[in-house]
């Protein structure tokens, strides 16, 4: 569509943008995929050792697992707060609008600090359980995979929630009225109308929010503690840490491609504008 | 709240409407409504937008509750009935079909609701496409049909599930003239082979009359008038009703004497007797006839007719008929439609009779 009615002009509008794109990322990209098949040799070992490498398959696998979680806690989460603000009442409106805007002025380091806070074993959480008498022992909240998925689905909910908010605007009134009318309770509409009306937006939302979590670093670093670390973790202490980087650089270059899949596929399923709701 | 109610267990049920009254703030879109609706009739609601047809048909199906007022179906007072549980079939003006199911899967939807068995299910959905003639396109999603093929779909939805009541939205608006005709004669066949409780919705004035057994007469969320059509046509009760449903003449009359079953009034100098189908509460009165009711002559009709004198000033060639537009001597205008085959031309500026039979024309107050 953008393609068909692209012109010249509007190329020349868009040109400082291409050209910053193109020198900040594309120019610096082509250098990592250089290293990867060149450092410390040329050839392709370093994605032979990437198919071989037990760690670098272990947090490969962890991500994945730990996407795939986040991004079902996120859609869930997100469903019954984008339902809040397009069909509840006024005030739920309001309080649902809260929920998603305040989290997007709150950098993602302090949000990450702040869920440490709360979930650490000497936080929050930790020390009301334990002076209520709930527990004796602090529960591992923090410093593990729990933490790293609590403290990203807190982060991605409100981009899933305007692609579902968008969907559900979408939705024509007189077909659930149409529905009601035929004798369907409310759960039976919901289920077998409603959501499927849906359906556009949520694969979008579990699109965006599993590209967005694949590449999640400050997250995972802080909540994680060094023991659940992911793909862009490893990236960054293959380079700056063990100086490894061929290796860091052909994980990268894997992870890009992978992410390049998966908007080609969104692609054919969303509409662009319908991610902005 | 009445328990028990059983959707599709009556074939056709009878409503009865009594002093509704529905407000948004402080407009009045419903005013003391009442209205029964008979077993397994056809009745239409007609009225110009914004009259309350909408109103009244949501406040039926049960989407909308009244400010004031009962409804009473079969004996029992349905007033605070939910829609789910009321169940009455609705065709929604734009169709509302849902658009992620298929033909097959929108009308087996209400079958579905109701715990049917997959073979009753099947069919059921089955006798009920042949019915409305979609065969073939029982797999497509409602994007791939046209108007007249989702407005099928729609009314198979409706009447699949057998519902005692169906109600139907100004269902045609958005068709072509012939798709349109087709589409009454398809409604008007499906009410007389389900025998359900039709109520419909229109603007259009012909489709009322065309379709009904009764008309129920709308304007600013009053009923004016309910009716059969000939009689809502010919005994109009009032002004707004004689022109909402066709063109009309009117002869504005000076003295009006009553007596018995008829009205005799002065108009220039002659003495017209009409049918008093009202009572007058002042003496201002109009008498009112169809322009295809009167008739063009060079000679006085007087035997049982009224007749006046007139200048023919142009014509209008409809085909099948022809419209003269004429002008009395005191200035009132008339128009006067003759078949076409059976008049020789009349030439304009000459000077003529029209006259028409004594039980044609009808009294209405002055600018009531
Ligand atoms: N929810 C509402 N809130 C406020 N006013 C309303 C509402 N629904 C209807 N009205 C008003 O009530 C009046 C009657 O509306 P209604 O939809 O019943 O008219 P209608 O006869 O169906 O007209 P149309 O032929 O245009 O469909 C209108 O003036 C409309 O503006
Ligand atoms: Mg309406």
């Amino acid at each position: 569509m953008i393609g068909k009615t692209i012109t010249s002009r509007k190329i020349l509008l868009l040109a400082p943008l291409l050209l910053f794109l193109g020198l900040a990322y594309v120019v610096p990209f082509l250098g990592v995929v250089r290293w990867s098949f060149t450092m410390p040799e040329v050839g392709l070992g370093q994605y032979r050792a990437l198919m071989t490498d037990p760690l670098v398959q272990s947090v490969f696998i962890r991500t994945l697992r730990i996407c795939l979680i986040v991004t079902a806690a996120v859609l869930v989460t997100a469903y019954a707060i984008a339902y809040v603000w397009v069909r509840g009442s006024s005030v739920q409106r309001m309080l649902a609008e809260f929920c998603i805007l305040v989290p997007f002025w709150i950098s993602v380091l302090t949000r990450a600090f702040g869920w440490l806070a709360m979930l650490s074993n000497r936080g929050l959480i930790n020390t009301w359980l334990q002076s209520a008498g709930v527990i004796s022992e602090p529960l591992a909240l923090a410093r593990n995979e729990l933490g790293v998925i609590i403290g990203m689905t807190h982060f991605l909910i409100p981009f899933a929630v305007f692609p579902i908010a968008s969907a559900m605007r979408s939705i024509d009134e007189r077909v659930l009225l149409a529905a009601r009318g035929m004798g369907a309770s409310r759960t039976r509409i919901f289920w077998t109308v409603f959501v499927p009306l849906t359906y556009g937006g949520l694969i979008g939302a579990a699109l965006i929010v599993f590209v967005f979590a694949l590449g999640f670093f400050v997250t995972p670093a802080i909540l994680g503690g060094g023991r659940s670390v992911m793909v862009a973790e490893l990236v960054y202490l293959r380079i700056f840490q063990s100086p490894d980087w061929g290796l860091g650089a052909a994980i990268s270059v894997v992870l890009v491609l992978f992410i390049g899949a998966l908007l080609a596929l969104m692609r054919r399923f969303i509409k662009p504008a319908h991610l902005i709701g | 709240m009445p328990q028990s109610m059983q959707p599709g267990d009556a074939k056709a049920a009878e409503i009865k409407a009594v002093s509704i009254g529905k407000t948004f703030g402080a407009f009045h879109a419903l005013k003391n409504l009442s209205l029964d609706i008979g077993r397994g009739e056809f009745l239409t609601l007609l009225g110009p937008s914004g009259s309350g047809k909408t109103t009244f048909l949501m406040i039926l199906a049960g989407f909308t509750a009244p400010t004031t007022g009962r409804l009473v179906m079969d004996g029992k007072d349905i007033t605070d009935v939910p829609a789910e549980d009321r169940s009455y079939g609705m065709v929604f003006q734009g169709y509302a079909l849902f658009p992620h199911l298929t033909v097959e899967q929108n009308i087996a939807f209400p079958l579905k609701v109701r715990g049917r068995s997959s073979a009753d299910v099947k069919r059921k959905v089955g006798e009920m496409v042949e019915r409305v003639g979609l065969i073939g396109h029982e797999k497509k999603l409602p994007a791939k049909l046209s108007g007249g093929q989702q407005q099928r779909v729609a009314l198979a939805r409706a009447l699949v599930f057998e519902p005692s009541v169906l109600l139907l939205d100004e269902p045609f608006s958005a068709l072509d003239k012939n798709l349109r005709e087709m589409m009454q004669q398809e409604v008007k066949r499906l009410h007389q082979e389900t025998g359900t409780t039709f109520v419909f919705v229109t603007h259009d004035q012909s489709e009322a009359l065309a379709l009904s057994s009764r008309v129920a007469i709308f304007n600013h969320g009053e009923l004016l008038q309910v009716g059969k059509p000939q009689d809502v046509y010919e005994r109009p009760s009032n002004r707004f009703v004689a022109e909402f449903l066709g063109e009309i003449n009117l002869l504005p009359l000076d003295t009006v004497e009553l007596n018995g079953e008829t009205a005799a009034g002065k108009f220039e100098d002659r003495t017209i007797v009409l049918n008093k189908s009202i009572t007058l509460a002042g003496k201002k009165a109009v008498a009112a006839v169809r322009p295809e009711h009167m008739f063009i002559s060079a000679s006085p009709q007087t035997s049982d007719c009224n007749a006046i004198t007139c200048r023919v000033e142009g014509a209008t060639y409809f085909g099948a008929s022809t419209k003269y537009h004429l002008r009395t001597r005191s200035g009132t205008s008339l128009a006067v439609s003759m078949p076409t085959a059976s008049t020789s031309p009349i030439a304009p500026q000459s000077d003529v009779w029209v006259s028409w039979p004594v039980h044609q024309g009808f009294l209405l107050p002055d600018g009531g």
